[in-house]
């Protein structure tokens, strides 16, 4: 068999656009891990919840996801913000197992709550346009990846600009580079930090409302999105947003490389050798700062 | 131990014993699961109560020691008794590795939990590919037949395996009392509080940090051994899958990390809890997937946020069993 | 609370816990059936497909044979440890048999439990060789082996072929990565030479069970250029797979599957919709034209009004003969002790049965051989028996143009 040149570079693209994707969802946890110093071992518990809601708009309001993204991210945002002023906000001081633990708690509760509610089937959004394929030359490129994966841009592009121009933004960084210094000039730390928090959990809904358009999910999705976030976080770098999504398309790409070369089932195992050997090398990833 | 401490345990002890003379098999397998959970989070809790390492991963020596074990048995007839100390040897390695890696690179905290989830997951997944031991086609091991005991192939009748993991969680038992009374413990719970402070002391935390790592490895190793002769089926999902490594820490989570007796009342706890809800299911015929999962985050949750310190040490006080 | 309370309390809860599970031994003139199966969990959607299956037979055998049967269901989870445990508290609540588990694993486990306890396990559904290859003397299997599967369902390939004179000469197999699949592509690797096909399979593709996202997968099947697909699936990857068919566009002559479920499930058809035509499937089927069929059916509709049999066509059909089976051994023995029930499952010989195959009739591993596969293919979003002729329902169309349209 001929080596397909063509068809390899189309399985670059998907996996770069599918990166994108994950690029977003590790954005949101690197928000949260960088500014709140929380272990948020829920974060793809959170997406899951967040593409449950986007297939019941679906299923009942017939929302396109594309439209649905705009409330998912405001609703989002307010639960990560009122999430950590309930629960959170006392734990920020405790060990790190402990906090740890508790988000591992809470994703237990939140995946069994979908179980319960949902049942264990898998569940998805059907939609004509989703099945398309956009032909550039030689290349077939899908709809739904390419629609998604603009939309993780743009919120990825709308998140940077908040935190660099605006002066919210800023303080929020601060209290993540200085803590101390920052409560020297008189900045409310815990609001800051609840911020951070729900705009890492809006993060999470918007990348969990595209994600539905890319696959179906079950109740056990979340626990898999958690891993990937936390991968990505590591292998782009702790602290870099630029990391995050650089990370995303690197575990998008090398996930369709490996499974296009080696066996596709295997392909995780590439993600997991690869976040071992950073951590073992080079702790701080590909482009964070310190640790 | 005070004198009421020591009577309740005797009286635990001569219940347990006993168990099998009056209880039927349903009960028995119950209990077994129960000792197994004790066992395996007795192991877990050296790693964290002791040193302070939270590990997410362990799942992977209860997969090695399963694994290792099943295979020594399927492929050469090698039977468990022996077999289990290759399988604890192996087990002891990669924790060593794994405990070595971490320590002397720095990797701490958040980072070591998450290494050893990525250790397990890939183990998971390449023993999928694996066809040697099975792959994700599972390895099935020879059942005994009717009525023998084979104690020395473990195989046999659920009052052999029950009498086995007794006899398992028992010495664990004994093995972390001796331990934490010993200079090990002392220099654990130093290192625990402040690893700092314990160095400026001259103790050596990295061999210390170690011994608690290897000797956790192993005993899940152990654990591992015996769950693979007592189901008789062995699948790279099943036995390294992540679900199973928050299975074990939930007991001692629950019961109360860093004691003796919190692994054993947490794993008490979470069965009976799971046994009566699955019942209480059934009973009303409901056909409610998640219910038990849901409870174990419910509970752990509660006892994160309300009892961080687990349920045991809290009950001692009031059984008055503690000082 | 002091010393003597805690411990009196402790008595006591002891007690309540240990006194439901006295164990009941007395003969009766009905027979407790326990059946297992996985009605929540990964499986959970199949295992409430086979309920139906299990529902309906005391009122059909009660009918043809006389027989009392009481059911006790309980649900295995999809779970090893669970399936066990279930299977030991089935037993002490006087189940003088058990019918199940539809999952290799479950069955594996609850194997030992019944040759342990000596009590007759009858499997309903399990494709694992290994469950009959034990030596267990309590074991029965009404189903037929990977290898077996494997068999029927590459002949009637050849058999497909013959009949719409289609000659494709490559194929790309592609499996899931689980117990299932794994066992499936074992035995296709083996079989496959033996029948001596007209085609070559070119490339052999396993992939996650859990993945979402096969477009790689499918981007390297399409690159192999092969004339169709060999899939070896469950439902939601098949689902999964067929519209990242579409996506890619990769014009195939059809999609055959020489053994799994996936194609001809509800749920296939309701969410792909007209995609879903034209798939075929070569699975154990019932016989449209058998009158056991018809009875079941007619009962199957009373039960499910809004729902068809042939929807649950498989996992009806077998969870149904399991039970048969039980039933018929009872009616035969006379009575409900473990050895006489288990002897008289043993000599088993049904000749009038509900799906395709010969007698329902246990050899010395207490497995039945000669089970049979039909061809079903998708056409008007319903899975219709293509093939053997004698019991076919409709004619089979191979290459299926709609693939090449898109």
């Amino acid at each position: 068999m001929s080596f397909d040149f063509i068809g390899f570079l189309n399985i670059i693209l998907s996996g770069l656009l599918t990166g994108a994707v994950f690029g977003l969802l590790a954005l949101g946890l690197s928000v949260i891990f960088g500014v709140a110093r929380v272990v948020n071992f829920a974060h793809g518990e959170i997406t899951a919840l967040a593409m449950y809601t986007t297939v019941v708009l679906f299923s009942f309001l017939h929302v396109d996801p594309f439209i649905a993204v705009v409330p998912v991210a405001v609703v989002f945002f307010i639960f990560g913000y009122l999430l950590h002023g309930a629960v959170i906000h006392r734990f920020v001081h405790r060990p790190e197992h402990v906090q740890f633990i508790l988000l591992l708690a809470v994703a237990i509760v939140i995946t069994n709550g979908l179980l319960i509610t949902f049942g264990p089937d898998a569940r998805g959004v059907s939609l004509d346009y989703l099945l398309e394929s956009i032909e550039v030359g030689p290349f077939l490129i899908d709809r739904g990846k390419f629609y998604a994966a603009g939309v993780a841009v743009a919120a990825a592009a709308g998140l940077f600009s908040f935190f660099r121009f605006t002066a919210t933004g800023t303080a929020i960084r601060a209290c993540a580079d200085n803590l101390h210094g920052a409560r020297v000039i008189g900045l409310n730390v815990k609001r800051l930090y609840a911020l951070a928090f729900g705009l890492g959990s809006a993060c999470a809904g918007v990348a969990g409302c595209m994600l539905v358009v890319l696959v179906d999910l079950t109740p056990g999705s979340g626990p898999v999105y958690t891993l990937l976030a936390f991968v990505i976080v590591i292998v782009g770098g702790l602290g870099s947003m630029t990391g995050a999504l650089v990370g995303g398309a690197l575990i998008g790409v090398s996930e369709a490389v490996a499974g296009f070369f080696i066996s596709p089932s295997a392909k995780s195992m590439f993600s997991f050798a690869l976040l071992i050997l950073v951590l073992l090398f080079r702790p701080r990833g590909l482009l964070g700062g310190r640790l | 131990m005070n004198r009421r401490a020591s009577l309740g345990l005797a009286g635990l002890s001569a219940l347990l014993v006993l168990l099998p003379a009056f209880a039927g098999n349903y009960l028995l397998s119950v209990a077994t699961l129960f000792l197994y959970f004790a066992f395996a989070g007795q192991a877990w809790n050296i790693m964290m109560g002791f040193a302070g390492q939270l590990s997410l991963g362990h799942a992977l020596y209860l997969g090695a020691g399963a694994y290792t074990a099943a295979g020594l048995y399927f492929h050469f007839g090698i039977g468990p008794w022996a077999g289990l100390w290759l399988a604890a040897a192996l087990c002891a390695v990669l924790g060593a590795a794994l405990g070595a890696l971490a320590f002397r690179y720095g990797v701490a905290g958040v980072y070591f939990t998450l290494l050893t989830i990525a250790c397990a997951e890939f183990a998971r997944i390449g023993l999928d590919h694996f066809d040697w031991l099975g792959g994700s086609g599972g390895l099935f091991l020879k059942i005994a037949k009717r009525g023998d005991i084979d104690l020395a192939n473990l195989r046999g009748p659920p009052a052999m395996f029950y009498y086995v993991i007794l006899l398992l969680a028992a010495a664990a038992m004994a093995l972390s009392a001796y331990l934490l009374r010993s200079r090990a413990g002392y220099y654990w719970q130093a290192i625990r509080e402040d690893e700092d402070a314990a160095q400026a002391l001259g103790i050596h935390t990295f061999r210390w940090k170690m011994f608690a790592v290897t000797l956790s490895a192993a005993m899940t190793g152990l654990a591992g051994v015996f769950s693979a002769f007592y189901y008789g089926n062995l699948f790279p999902e099943q036995v390294f899958g992540i679900h199973r490594s928050v299975e074990i820490i939930l007991a001692p989570i629950i019961g109360g990390i860093g004691t003796i007796f919190g692994p054993i009342l947490g794993a008490a706890l979470l069965t009976a809890l799971a046994e009566g809800a699955s019942e209480i299911v059934a009973a009303l015929g409901w056909e409610v997937p998640g219910v038990k999962q849901m409870i174990y985050g419910l509970v752990l949750l509660i006892v994160i946020v309300f009892l961080p310190q687990g349920i045991w040490p809290a009950l001692a006080r009031k059984l008055r069993v503690k000082k | 609370m002091n010393r003597r309370q805690f411990h009196k309390a402790f008595i006591g809860a002891s007690a309540a816990l240990l006194a439901p599970f006295k164990i009941v031994r007395a003969q009766s003139s009905k027979l407790k059936i326990g059946v297992l199966l996985p009605k929540s969990g990964l499986q959970g959607v199949i295992g409430q497909s086979c309920q139906k299956g299990a529902d309906l037979a005391p009122v059909v055998l009660k009918e043809r044979l006389g027989v009392d049967l009481e059911l006790m269901n309980t649900d295995t989870e999809t779970n090893v440890d669970t399936a066990r445990t279930r299977a030991e508290r089935l037993i002490e609540e006087g189940a003088h048999c058990l019918v199940g588990p539809f999952d290799s694993g479950a069955a594996a486990a609850i194997a030992q439990v019944a040759e342990q306890r000596g009590v007759p396990f009858i499997v309903n559904i399990a494709a694992a060789p290994q469950i009959t290859e034990q030596g267990y003397k309590y074991v029965f299997r009404n189903f037929p082996i990977a290898t077996e599967l494997a068999t029927n369902g590459l002949t009637l390939i050849k058999d497909l072929f013959n009949a719409t004179g289609a000659a494709p000469r490559t194929a790309v197999f592609m499996h899931v990565n689980d117990t299932f699949g794994q066992a499936n592509a074992k035995a296709i690797g083996a079989i496959l030479p033996r029948i001596d096909p007209s085609f070559k399979v070119v490339e052999t593709i396993s992939y996650d069970p859990a993945a979402r996202d096969l477009a790689v997968e499918v981007a390297k099947a399409k690159s192999t250029r092969a004339d169709f697909l060999l899939l070896v699936s469950r439902l939601n990857d098949a689902i999964v797979l067929r519209r990242e068919i579409v996506k890619q566009r990769w014009n195939i002559m059809g999609i055959i599957s020489p053994g799994s479920p996936g194609m001809y499930e509800n749920q296939f058809f309701r969410t792909l919709g007209k995609l879903s035509d034209g798939c075929i499937s070569n699975v154990p089927w019932f016989d449209p034209k058998s009158p056991l069929t018809k009875a079941v059916d007619t009962v199957f509709r009373k039960q499910n009004p809004k729902d068809q049999l042939r929807f649950h066509a498989l996992n009806v059909g077998y969870t149904f003969e399991a039970i048969l089976v039980a039933g018929d051994a009872f009616k035969r023995a006379r009575s409900t002790s473990a050895g006489a029930l288990t002897e008289a499952v043993r000599r088993t010989e049904i000749k009038e049965r509900m799906m395709i195959g010969g007698p329902i009739k246990f050899n010395a591993k207490g497995q039945v051989e000669g089970n049979l596969s039909a061809c079903i293919q998708n056409q008007g979003q319903k899975p219709l028996v293509a093939l053997p002729a004698a019991s076919a329902e409709v004619k089979p169309v191979f290459p299926w143009s709609e693939y090449k349209r898109t």
